[in-house]
């Protein structure tokens, strides 16, 4: 041991300087958001709770092609699709299952008509599994109160897809 | 019968008065941990219970009691009750004899140190019960690296303890804070003041001495097989036993309730005050220290107490002495 090393032990020089360091950090501004009450930021890309959008006239978009069917890694999306009196295809039945998808967002990237979307929320816990399973309805529900953010974030994101 | 019940209703009134003040004080204590941990680390820490979070160890407390007790099969159930409880009455007890004021103390014993000394040794037993009860691995490992602790820090603290009662002549705690009117003790035994604070962090199983719960390595030491209100029990009485550590060297080295200089507008603060301003001082200091320091491994532990306070303490345990009786300053009467 040098001796500014023996100094340094003996007169707790270290072990000062961080509590003088502690101190002074502690008059800093916190880091933390409080949460509920409080939000963070979220980018546009975030891929939260799905959703089904509309077009502006009210129909429904997805035109059954079932590529998010075929695409999705964890196969948590079932379409069944009829015809309509109109002659348009569309779906009857659009489930899918939150607990299995992972979030990857391939659903949305294969769509061509940007029906299905995931959108910037994600607090969505429920008691039950049950509510988990999402249909149709509860999906276009979704893209209906979430419209103008997801449109916002379509379009900003539109330049980087 | 009856003037005897009087007595008793008195007594029980008297000890009400001192624990009812400590229990609270002990979640208040345990709010300003968590909130001095936080802010050191840029967070928040509790806030949401109450006024600035105030009342989060009250609801914590609240869920303790309402969890399940859960007493492991291979345990032994008298010993594994037993330990949390003796525990928290040890940690309690010994604040019988800590004088807030100079009226305001609920035992004015001649051996005040002793007693406290005393109790305090006896609260190893209470982690070494519910460590060797649980019949479990961790808990067991814990009690015997928190016995090995503790009574090797028990050591030092006692020669840091000679030290002072060597300039005061007397056990009794008043005596001793009266002793510091002039100087307060901190200012000539400021080495041993340092190392009695080290030595209570390692007594009070603090970081960075907290290996009995080492939590990387052992779960939770001691308490792993614990829960409800019986951990609460283990958790509130180490508290109680941090600020009675605190109170002991704001006693023994600041000057107990005396003012910080004897002049009108800082002496009308009245003495109680003092006195907390003081724990709260120290236990500002415990609290930081959590926050900056990492674990000691086992034998750096045993070499610090061993090898470096204790030879050190007993030097200037000598040192002291020869000043004191060089230049005739050694206390008179009391003998």
């Amino acid at each position: 041991m040098t001796i500014s090393r023996i100094f340094k032990t003996i007169f707790l020089v270290e072990f000062i300087k961080g509590l003088l360091m502690a101190i002074k950090e502690m008059f800093k501004k916190s880091k933390t958001v409080n949460y509920p009450f409080e939000k963070g930021p979220i980018s546009p890309r975030m891929r939260g709770e799905h959703a089904l959008r509309r077009y502006p006239n009210g129909e429904e978009r997805c035109i059954a092609c079932k590529l998010c069917e075929a695409v999705c890694p964890a196969q948590a999306i079932t379409i069944e699709s009829a015809e309509r009196a109109d002659g348009s295809r569309k779906t009857t039945r659009y489930d899918i299952d939150m607990l299995k998808c992972i979030y990857c967002g391939l659903c949305q990237e294969s769509c061509p008509v940007e029906a299905i979307v995931q959108g910037p929320n994600f607090e969505f816990a429920t008691e039950t599994r049950e509510e988990l399973y999402y249909n149709k309805e509860k999906l276009l529900d979704n893209g209906d109160r979430w419209e103008s953010v997801l449109a916002k974030n379509i379009k900003l994101d539109k330049p980087y897809r | 019968m009856m003037e005897y019940l009087q007595i008793l209703g008195n007594e029980v009134y008297k000890i009400l008065f001192l624990l009812v003040p400590i229990l609270v004080s002990v979640a208040m204590i345990v709010w300003l941990d968590r909130r001095v941990w936080g802010l050191v680390q840029k967070r928040k820490g509790p806030n949401v219970v109450g006024p600035f979070g105030l009342l989060q160890t009250l609801a914590d407390a609240l869920k303790y009691i309402f969890k399940e007790i859960i007493i492991p099969a291979s345990a032994n159930k008298v010993v594994f009750i037993l330990a949390p409880i003796v525990t928290m009455t040890l940690a309690l007890v010994a604040w019988a004899v800590i004088p807030m004021s100079e009226e305001l103390v609920l035992s004015d014993i001649n051996v005040g140190v002793l007693y406290l000394f005393a109790v305090s040794s006896l609260g190893v037993y209470g982690i070494i019960m519910g460590g060797w009860a649980s019949n479990s691995k961790y808990p067991f490992l814990g009690a015997i690296r928190s016995a090995a602790q503790m009574v090797s820090y028990e050591v030092s603290i006692g020669i840091i303890i000679i030290n002072v009662l060597l300039c005061v002549g007397s056990l009794n705690l008043k005596d001793i804070v009266l002793a510091q009117q002039e100087l307060w003790y901190v200012i000539p035994l400021f080495p041993m003041f340092v190392i009695f604070f080290i030595s209570a962090l390692a007594e009070t199983n603090r970081p960075p001495f907290d290996l009995p719960e080492a939590e990387a390595e052992l779960v939770a030491g001691y308490q792993t097989e614990y829960s409800g209100m019986m951990y609460a029990m283990f958790w509130l009485g180490e508290y109680a036993n941090i600020l009675l550590m605190c109170a002991m060297g704001s006693i023994l080295f600041l000057g107990g309730w005396l003012p910080i200089i004897d002049i009108y507008p800082i002496n009308i603060i009245p003495a109680p005050v003092w006195m907390i301003l003081k724990i709260l001082f120290l236990f500002f200091l415990f609290a930081l220290i959590k926050a900056i320091v990492p674990r000691y491994r086992y034998d750096q532990l045993m070499r610090l107490g061993w090898k470096i306070f204790l030879p050190f303490s007993l030097v200037y345990l000598v040192l002291t002495a020869s000043f004191l009786f060089y230049f005739d300053k050694l206390p008179k009467g009391n003998f």
